[in-house]
């Protein structure tokens, strides 16, 4: 038995112990890893009726891969340009959406997190109580904001600025302030731990020492606060990439998200097989993107868990 | 090199709220000097030195610096570097980096700043330790890095806010000759703050002693030490005996008092108090205790003191002796190690004698609680 594993039990006594690991592996290996690696298994198969599953056809193919680059063979183009740009708009609009979260939740972080006194404790009971209505409502919501007749453009109409109502979601931006507004918790809450843990006398020295406040920032409390920035970053991009809800409510008609094209193979088409190369795709580059980035800015992975 | 310049505080007042923290201090503080604030816990040092670096605004008065009224100056604008009681060095920058920020605000290439500050750590004897982290140091590595870096940005004021505290004895002690000598090597004014008045008389030039948000004394520490000007000063500032009693008469700068219970003493009105005692007032005269000697049982006059002996130790140096005093306080007695045979006098009465001048005399007023 390896030594961790001694240590772990002996600590919380056999049984318990046992039970705990036993959770644990259910939970990582029966509800993550193996369905995870039935869709992979699934995105390498060809679309077949039940009836012929395991026979004869059933082989491992990169059809369902090869469909998201060249799409329908004999079709009228040499590449499937309408699901790439889906998914390269996807990520590049997921990327937006996080280095735009990222401005607008840094300050509000660092100030929830440097400044001292009970109002705090308000600001953040203000932000976290939104989340207890429903993704789905909210984004109700921020169309009644953004709609044709809704509130922004009553406003900008009735002040002069607009002479006709802006299509707030035909051009995406309804899109991208749901998806910003979505996860500003996830991105706020990390960069605020780190910030709060951070001695407000080295803030002050750098002052002393004649620095101007964005050098404060610069050299001083974003490079203590990486890891919480790395970790909201992350999660915000990922989820971001594989948000529905709000694509679906708030976008334009015309964009697609790629998880749009994903729901559709899985439910409209019934093309299991299709749906799951689309989903390991993402998620791959997803993951590959996000170390990129780690690596770029040298951010350690054990960062991300603080 | 840049010279000191002199800080001067004007009728100066911090309050918080309701609060006052710093009441009405005037300080003059001539540039080069060596200037400590000595007072014990939360009576208003580190406010005082926030509003002379800037990150406080008096609620009234002036902080002048070199002569230049400092009102509206923020602290990343004024020609003070100030050391935080816990350093405050900037964790994830190597220690040549914590040591050149100042210089990279203005810009400086790196192999200027690198080169700046291999000198300075020669300067604090951290050669070739430039590259570690600050948590690679101890903590009087650290201590020095942080001074480093203060000196670095050139100020003309050091401002160092109980820098010693977390050090332990041994360092607290290394370090206190050690900023001596930095002091006087850069030749710009210091000014630090302390509540351990040891620190306080070994390195200042000027001390000012500070109680609940006033300043009680301004002087050198002998004047201090030798003729404080209030019972607080007189009692926080090194060990001290006070005996309380009766204003009898009074002759010149000399007092006889008629003390509660070791009868009549003579003594010297201290300076500041001169012309303020008169017959029946309530006065305090302070004796430390290397300036009693042992003197013939049962002796009498006005110099001499009887009481009971209540303990005894012996301190290597000293012999200390421990009789019953004035208001359950012990009167303590230490008398110089010079060899001599010492017998024990527990529970006998012993009369001691002292030099009038050594008994310092003041209306009587609060005292140093310890
Ligand atoms: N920002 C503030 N708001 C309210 N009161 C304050 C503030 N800063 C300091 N005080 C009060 O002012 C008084 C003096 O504080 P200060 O920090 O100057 O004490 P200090 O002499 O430096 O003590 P120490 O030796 O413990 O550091 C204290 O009673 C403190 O409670
Ligand atoms: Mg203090």
């Amino acid at each position: 038995m390896p030594r961790i594993l001694k240590d772990f039990l002996s600590r919380n006594g056999t049984g318990p112990g046992l039970v705990m690991l036993g959770l644990v592996l259910f939970w990582t290996v029966g509800l993550i890893i193996l369905p995870q690696l039935s869709m992979l298994d699934f995105s390498f198969r060809p679309n077949l009726p039940p009836p012929e599953m395991g026979g004869p056809k059933d082989v491992y193919t990169l059809e369902n891969y090869k469909y998201l680059i060249y799409g329908p063979e004999g079709g009228s183009q040499a590449y499937n340009t309408v699901d790439l740009m889906v998914f390269f708009r996807t990520l590049v609009a997921a990327a937006c959406v996080t280095v735009f979260n990222l401005i607008i939740c840094y300050p509000i972080a660092y100030y929830l997190g440097q400044t001292k006194g009970n109002h705090i404790r308000v600001f953040a009971l203000m932000l976290i109580i939104p989340y207890w209505i429903n993704e789905i409502l909210r984004a109700f919501a921020l169309r009644i904001i953004f709609g044709e007749t809704g509130v922004l453009n009553t406003i900008f109409t009735g002040i002069g600025l607009f002479d006709t109502p802006f299509d707030f979601i035909r051009n995406d931006y309804a899109l991208y302030a749901g998806l910003g507004y979505a996860y500003i918790l996830l991105m706020i809450f990390p960069i605020y731990n780190v910030i709060e843990s951070l001695d407000h006398n080295q803030i002050e020295a750098a002052r002393d020492l004649g620095a101007p406040w964005w050098r404060i920032h610069w050299r001083v409390v974003i490079p203590y606060a990486k890891p919480g920035i790395s970790s909201g970053c992350t999660m915000v991009f990922m989820l971001s990439a594989g948000a529905l809800a709000a694509p679906q409510i708030l976008g334009g008609p015309s964009s697609l998200w790629f998880t749009q094209l994903i729901y559709q193979q899985f439910n409209d088409s019934s093309d299991w097989p299709q749906g799951a190369a689309y989903a390991v795709v993402l998620l791959v580059t997803c993951v590959l993107l996000v170390l990129a980035v780690m690596r770029l800015f040298k951010v350690n992975m054990g960062d991300i868990g603080k | 090199m840049v010279a000191g310049v002199g800080v001067d505080l004007e009728n100066l007042w911090i309050r918080f709220g309701d609060f006052v923290a710093v009441r009405d201090a005037n300080v003059n503080i001539k540039g080069g000097d060596f200037f400590s604030f000595l007072g014990p816990s939360g009576c208003g040092k580190t406010t005082i030195l926030r509003a002379v670096s800037g990150f406080l605004e008096p609620s009234e008065g002036n902080v002048l610096i070199g002569g230049k009224n400092m009102k509206g100056v923020g602290p990343n604008k004024r020609p003070t570097a100030l050391i935080f009681q816990n350093l405050a060095l900037f964790p994830l920058m190597k220690v040549w980096e914590n040591i050149a920020f100042s210089m990279e605000i203005k810009g400086a290439s790196a192999a200027e700043r690198r080169k700046r500050a291999d000198e300075l750590l020669e300067m604090i004897a951290l050669e070739g330790q430039g590259d570690k982290l600050p948590s690679e140091l101890s903590g009087g590595q650290r201590q020095r890095v942080a001074i480093a870096r203060a000196l670095c940005a050139e100020p003309h004021v050091l401002l160092l806010d109980e820098p010693l505290s977390a050090l332990d004895l041994k360092l607290r002690q290394h370090m206190r000759t050690e900023l001596r000598e930095i002091q006087q090597r850069v030749g710009i004014t210091f000014i630090y703050i302390t509540h351990d008045q040891g620190e306080a008389l070994t390195m200042s030039d000027n001390i000012a002693v500070m109680r609940a948000g006033v300043i009680d004394q301004i002087g050198e520490g002998k004047t201090i030490y030798n003729d404080p000007a209030t019972p607080f000063a007189a009692s926080f500032v090194g060990e001290n005996n006070v005996f309380r009693g009766k204003v009898k008469r009074v002759s010149g700068d000399r007092v006889l008092v008629q003390s509660n219970r070791s009868g009549e003493l003579l003594a010297r009105i201290s300076t500041a108090n001169l012309g303020r005692l008169k017959e029946g007032d309530n006065a305090m005269i302070f004796i430390r205790p290397e300036a009693f000697e042992l003197a013939k049982t049962g002796t009498e006059g006005d110099h001499y003191v009887s009481a009971r002996v209540i303990n005894e130790e012996f301190e290597g140096n000293v012999f200390n002796i421990f009789m019953e005093g004035d208001g359950g306080k012990e009167i303590k007695v230490s008398l110089p190690n010079l060899g001599q045979s010492f017998d024990s006098h527990k529970g006998q009465t012993m009369t001691l004698k002292y030099d009038v001048k050594n008994a310092v005399a003041m209306p009587a007023g609060v005292l140093a609680t310890e």
